[in-house]
Protein backbone atom coordinates (compact mmCIF):
# COMPACT_ATOMS: atom_id res chain seq x y z
CA UNK A 1 0.00 0.00 0.00
CA UNK A 2 1.36 3.45 -0.73
CA UNK A 3 0.13 6.74 0.69
CA UNK A 4 -1.46 9.42 -2.13
CA UNK A 5 1.32 11.46 -2.41
CA UNK A 6 4.04 10.14 -1.14
CA UNK A 7 5.02 7.20 -3.60
CA UNK A 8 8.06 6.26 -1.75
CA UNK A 9 6.44 6.06 2.40
CA UNK A 10 5.65 2.56 3.61
CA UNK A 11 2.42 3.18 6.22
CA UNK A 12 1.62 0.14 6.97
CA UNK A 13 5.02 -1.60 7.03
CA UNK A 14 6.09 1.63 9.13
CA UNK A 15 3.16 1.01 11.12
CA UNK A 16 3.73 -2.44 11.70
CA UNK A 17 7.44 -2.01 12.52
CA UNK A 18 6.33 0.61 15.23
CA UNK A 19 3.49 -2.15 16.98
CA UNK A 20 6.53 -4.54 17.00
CA UNK A 21 8.73 -2.22 18.82
CA UNK A 22 5.75 -0.98 21.17
CA UNK A 23 5.43 -4.72 22.04
CA UNK A 24 9.04 -4.82 22.86
CA UNK A 25 9.20 -2.01 24.67
CA UNK A 26 5.77 -3.29 26.70
CA UNK A 27 7.93 -6.27 27.04
CA UNK A 28 10.43 -4.37 29.26
CA UNK A 29 8.18 -2.34 31.07
CA UNK A 30 5.44 -4.90 32.51
CA UNK A 31 7.66 -7.92 32.46
CA UNK A 32 11.15 -6.00 34.28
CA UNK A 33 9.33 -2.69 35.48
CA UNK A 34 12.16 -0.91 33.12
CA UNK A 35 12.07 1.50 29.99
CA UNK A 36 13.13 -0.24 26.86
CA UNK A 37 15.70 2.93 25.93
CA UNK A 38 18.11 1.67 23.49
CA UNK A 39 21.03 4.74 24.51
CA UNK A 40 20.83 3.47 27.76
CA UNK A 41 20.88 -0.05 27.62
CA UNK A 42 23.65 0.05 25.20
CA UNK A 43 26.03 2.16 27.65
CA UNK A 44 24.94 -0.42 30.35
CA UNK A 45 26.59 -2.85 28.36
CA UNK A 46 29.92 -1.62 28.04
CA UNK A 47 30.09 -0.33 31.72
CA UNK A 48 29.61 3.66 30.93
CA UNK A 49 26.63 4.15 33.07
CA UNK A 50 22.90 3.98 31.40
CA UNK A 51 19.81 2.12 32.87
CA UNK A 52 20.06 0.29 36.68
CA UNK A 53 19.01 -3.35 34.54
CA UNK A 54 21.83 -6.23 35.32
CA UNK A 55 24.51 -5.93 32.73
CA UNK A 56 23.28 -9.03 31.07
CA UNK A 57 20.29 -7.99 30.72
CA UNK A 58 21.44 -4.98 29.04
CA UNK A 59 23.69 -7.29 26.90
CA UNK A 60 20.99 -9.47 25.52
CA UNK A 61 18.67 -6.37 24.76
CA UNK A 62 21.93 -5.03 22.67
CA UNK A 63 22.62 -8.37 21.09
CA UNK A 64 18.71 -8.95 20.46
CA UNK A 65 18.24 -5.93 18.14
CA UNK A 66 20.48 -7.41 15.45
CA UNK A 67 18.89 -10.60 15.81
CA UNK A 68 15.42 -9.33 15.51
CA UNK A 69 16.53 -7.36 12.56
CA UNK A 70 18.24 -10.41 10.92
CA UNK A 71 14.78 -11.70 10.87
CA UNK A 72 13.27 -9.20 9.14
CA UNK A 73 16.56 -9.02 6.73
CA UNK A 74 16.24 -13.42 5.82
CA UNK A 75 12.00 -12.96 5.59
CA UNK A 76 12.04 -10.31 3.18
CA UNK A 77 15.24 -11.72 1.41
CA UNK A 78 17.66 -8.90 1.72
CA UNK A 79 17.17 -4.98 2.74
CA UNK A 80 17.68 -2.03 0.94
CA UNK A 81 19.66 0.32 3.26
CA UNK A 82 22.12 2.70 1.93
CA UNK A 83 25.05 4.37 4.40
CA UNK A 84 27.09 7.64 4.85
CA UNK A 85 30.60 7.56 4.45
CA UNK A 86 32.91 6.21 7.44
CA UNK A 87 34.13 9.77 8.35
CA UNK A 88 30.71 10.63 8.50
CA UNK A 89 29.52 8.15 10.19
CA UNK A 90 32.05 8.39 12.81
CA UNK A 91 31.10 12.26 13.47
CA UNK A 92 27.34 11.40 13.52
CA UNK A 93 28.10 8.39 15.72
CA UNK A 94 30.17 10.91 18.58
CA UNK A 95 27.65 13.25 18.22
CA UNK A 96 24.77 10.77 19.05
CA UNK A 97 26.85 9.23 21.65
CA UNK A 98 27.64 12.37 23.45
CA UNK A 99 23.92 13.74 22.97
CA UNK A 100 22.01 10.90 23.75
CA UNK A 101 23.77 10.25 27.63
CA UNK A 102 23.61 14.14 28.20
CA UNK A 103 20.23 14.35 27.44
CA UNK A 104 19.29 10.90 28.93
CA UNK A 105 17.86 8.71 26.01
CA UNK A 106 17.29 8.95 22.47
CA UNK A 107 14.66 8.23 19.79
CA UNK A 108 13.43 4.78 22.00
CA UNK A 109 14.00 5.89 25.48
CA UNK A 110 12.04 9.35 25.04
CA UNK A 111 10.38 8.79 21.57
CA UNK A 112 8.15 6.27 22.43
CA UNK A 113 8.28 5.17 25.83
CA UNK A 114 8.28 8.39 27.44
CA UNK A 115 5.95 10.54 25.02
CA UNK A 116 3.79 7.59 25.17
CA UNK A 117 3.73 8.30 29.51
CA UNK A 118 2.98 11.97 28.48
CA UNK A 119 6.59 12.62 30.78
CA UNK A 120 7.02 16.39 30.28
CA UNK A 121 10.99 16.03 29.83
CA UNK A 122 10.46 13.21 27.27
CA UNK A 123 8.19 15.30 25.37
CA UNK A 124 10.90 18.37 25.65
CA UNK A 125 13.00 16.02 24.43
CA UNK A 126 11.88 14.47 21.17
CA UNK A 127 10.18 17.74 19.96
CA UNK A 128 14.34 19.07 20.59
CA UNK A 129 15.75 16.27 18.48
CA UNK A 130 13.41 16.32 16.04
CA UNK A 131 13.70 20.61 15.38
CA UNK A 132 17.20 19.61 15.37
CA UNK A 133 17.27 16.89 13.18
CA UNK A 134 14.79 18.76 10.78
CA UNK A 135 17.10 21.48 10.79
CA UNK A 136 20.42 19.35 10.21
CA UNK A 137 18.91 17.93 7.13
CA UNK A 138 17.63 20.93 5.86
CA UNK A 139 21.13 22.68 6.24
CA UNK A 140 23.06 19.93 4.68
CA UNK A 141 20.61 19.64 1.61
CA UNK A 142 20.62 23.95 1.30
CA UNK A 143 24.71 23.32 1.13
CA UNK A 144 24.48 20.49 -1.12
CA UNK A 145 26.10 18.11 0.97
CA UNK A 146 24.71 14.70 0.03
CA UNK A 147 25.75 11.93 2.28
CA UNK A 148 23.88 9.02 1.53
CA UNK B 1 17.87 -15.39 33.99
CA UNK B 2 14.30 -14.21 33.64
CA UNK B 3 15.92 -11.17 33.20
CA UNK B 4 18.33 -11.92 30.36
CA UNK B 5 15.33 -13.85 28.59
CA UNK B 6 12.93 -11.07 29.03
CA UNK B 7 15.36 -8.33 27.74
CA UNK B 8 16.22 -10.72 25.00
CA UNK B 9 12.60 -11.26 23.74
CA UNK B 10 12.32 -7.18 24.06
CA UNK B 11 15.98 -6.68 21.95
CA UNK B 12 14.54 -9.25 19.32
CA UNK B 13 11.21 -7.50 18.63
CA UNK B 14 12.47 -4.00 18.95
CA UNK B 15 15.24 -4.66 16.45
CA UNK B 16 12.07 -6.87 13.82
CA UNK B 17 10.32 -3.95 14.20
CA UNK B 18 13.02 -1.57 13.40
CA UNK B 19 13.91 -3.05 10.49
CA UNK B 20 10.68 -4.33 9.22
CA UNK B 21 9.53 -0.43 9.75
CA UNK B 22 12.05 1.26 7.19
CA UNK B 23 14.79 2.69 10.09
CA UNK B 24 17.54 0.40 9.85
CA UNK B 25 17.69 2.42 6.57
CA UNK B 26 19.46 6.11 6.97
CA UNK B 27 17.81 7.17 3.43
CA UNK B 28 14.30 6.95 4.76
CA UNK B 29 14.73 8.48 8.27
CA UNK B 30 16.65 10.89 6.32
CA UNK B 31 14.28 11.51 4.34
CA UNK B 32 11.36 11.75 7.01
CA UNK B 33 13.64 14.88 8.39
CA UNK B 34 13.58 16.20 5.20
CA UNK B 35 10.21 17.97 5.23
CA UNK B 36 11.22 20.89 3.34
CA UNK B 37 12.15 18.19 0.41
CA UNK B 38 11.08 15.04 -0.45
CA UNK B 39 9.35 14.46 2.92
CA UNK B 40 8.82 10.19 3.51
CA UNK B 41 6.10 10.17 6.12
CA UNK B 42 6.99 6.30 7.26
CA UNK B 43 8.55 7.17 10.31
CA UNK B 44 5.80 8.84 11.69
CA UNK B 45 3.66 5.76 10.84
CA UNK B 46 6.34 3.74 13.28
CA UNK B 47 6.39 5.81 16.11
CA UNK B 48 2.55 5.99 16.06
CA UNK B 49 2.27 2.56 16.44
CA UNK B 50 5.15 1.93 19.01
CA UNK B 51 3.22 5.10 20.89
CA UNK B 52 -0.20 3.20 21.10
CA UNK B 53 1.07 -0.16 22.01
CA UNK B 54 3.05 1.73 24.65
CA UNK B 55 0.23 3.91 25.78
CA UNK B 56 -1.53 0.55 26.54
CA UNK B 57 0.95 -0.76 28.05
CA UNK B 58 1.60 2.40 30.65
CA UNK B 59 -2.60 1.98 31.60
CA UNK B 60 -2.09 -1.85 32.18
CA UNK B 61 1.60 -0.58 34.66
CA UNK B 62 -0.60 0.96 37.76
CA UNK B 63 -2.98 -2.31 37.39
CA UNK B 64 0.50 -4.81 38.62
CA UNK B 65 1.86 -4.66 42.21
CA UNK B 66 5.44 -5.35 40.61
CA UNK B 67 6.17 -6.42 37.35
CA UNK B 68 5.45 -9.99 36.06
CA UNK B 69 9.25 -11.07 36.11
CA UNK B 70 10.85 -8.65 38.28
CA UNK B 71 10.66 -7.40 42.17
CA UNK B 72 9.62 -3.94 41.47
CA UNK B 73 9.26 -0.98 38.75
CA UNK B 74 12.29 1.65 38.55
CA UNK B 75 10.65 4.26 36.45
CA UNK B 76 12.11 7.76 35.47
CA UNK B 77 11.08 10.30 37.81
CA UNK B 78 12.64 12.83 36.83
CA UNK B 79 10.30 16.10 36.06
CA UNK B 80 12.75 18.77 35.61
CA UNK B 81 13.36 20.41 32.04
CA UNK B 82 17.30 21.19 32.76
CA UNK B 83 20.00 22.99 29.79
CA UNK B 84 21.45 19.40 29.65
CA UNK B 85 18.62 17.68 28.76
CA UNK B 86 17.82 20.19 25.77
CA UNK B 87 21.26 20.72 25.14
CA UNK B 88 21.61 16.79 24.79
CA UNK B 89 18.45 16.49 22.82
CA UNK B 90 19.71 18.97 20.20
CA UNK B 91 23.03 17.12 19.85
CA UNK B 92 21.35 14.20 19.61
CA UNK B 93 19.24 15.38 17.24
CA UNK B 94 21.83 16.95 14.92
CA UNK B 95 24.18 13.24 15.32
CA UNK B 96 20.77 11.95 14.05
CA UNK B 97 20.37 14.36 11.22
CA UNK B 98 23.74 14.03 10.29
CA UNK B 99 23.96 10.34 9.20
CA UNK B 100 20.17 8.89 9.71
CA UNK B 101 21.33 6.50 11.97
CA UNK B 102 20.12 6.72 15.76
CA UNK B 103 21.30 4.00 18.52
CA UNK B 104 18.96 1.04 17.90
CA UNK B 105 19.00 1.55 14.03
CA UNK B 106 23.25 1.61 14.09
CA UNK B 107 23.47 -1.45 16.48
CA UNK B 108 19.96 -3.45 14.62
CA UNK B 109 22.37 -2.36 11.10
CA UNK B 110 25.48 -4.54 12.44
CA UNK B 111 23.75 -7.52 10.15
CA UNK B 112 22.56 -5.20 7.06
CA UNK B 113 25.86 -3.27 6.41
CA UNK B 114 27.80 -4.47 9.10
CA UNK B 115 31.13 -2.02 8.42
CA UNK B 116 29.24 0.82 8.17
CA UNK B 117 27.44 0.22 11.08
CA UNK B 118 30.24 -0.82 13.41
CA UNK B 119 31.74 2.65 12.49
CA UNK B 120 28.80 4.36 14.06
CA UNK B 121 28.26 2.30 16.92
CA UNK B 122 32.28 2.45 17.89
CA UNK B 123 31.56 5.83 17.50
CA UNK B 124 28.50 6.25 19.17
CA UNK B 125 29.96 4.56 22.42
CA UNK B 126 33.24 6.71 22.19
CA UNK B 127 30.93 9.85 22.40
CA UNK B 128 29.06 8.22 25.44
CA UNK B 129 32.59 7.62 27.11
CA UNK B 130 33.51 10.86 27.25
CA UNK B 131 30.47 12.32 28.94
CA UNK B 132 31.50 9.62 31.13
CA UNK B 133 35.04 10.60 31.23
CA UNK B 134 34.12 14.35 31.95
CA UNK B 135 31.43 13.84 34.62
CA UNK B 136 33.60 10.95 36.10
CA UNK B 137 31.94 7.50 37.19
CA UNK B 138 29.38 8.95 39.45
CA UNK B 139 26.34 8.71 37.16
Amino acid sequence: MTLPGFPEAAPLAGLAGGVLIGLAAAVMLLGLGRIAGVSGLAAKAVGLGGSGIARSGAWMFVIGLPLGALIVVLAAGGLEASFASPVTLAIAGLVVGIGTRLGSGCTSGHGVCGVSRLSGRSIVATLTFMATGIATVAIMNALGLEVL
Amino acid sequence: MRTALTSLVSGVLFGAGLALGGMTDPARVRGFLDIFGDWDPTLAFVMGGAVIVMAIAWRIVPRLAEPIFAGEFHLPTKSDLTPRLIGGAALFGIGWGIAGLCPGPGIAALVIEPAAAAIFVVAMLAGMAVVRLFEGASS
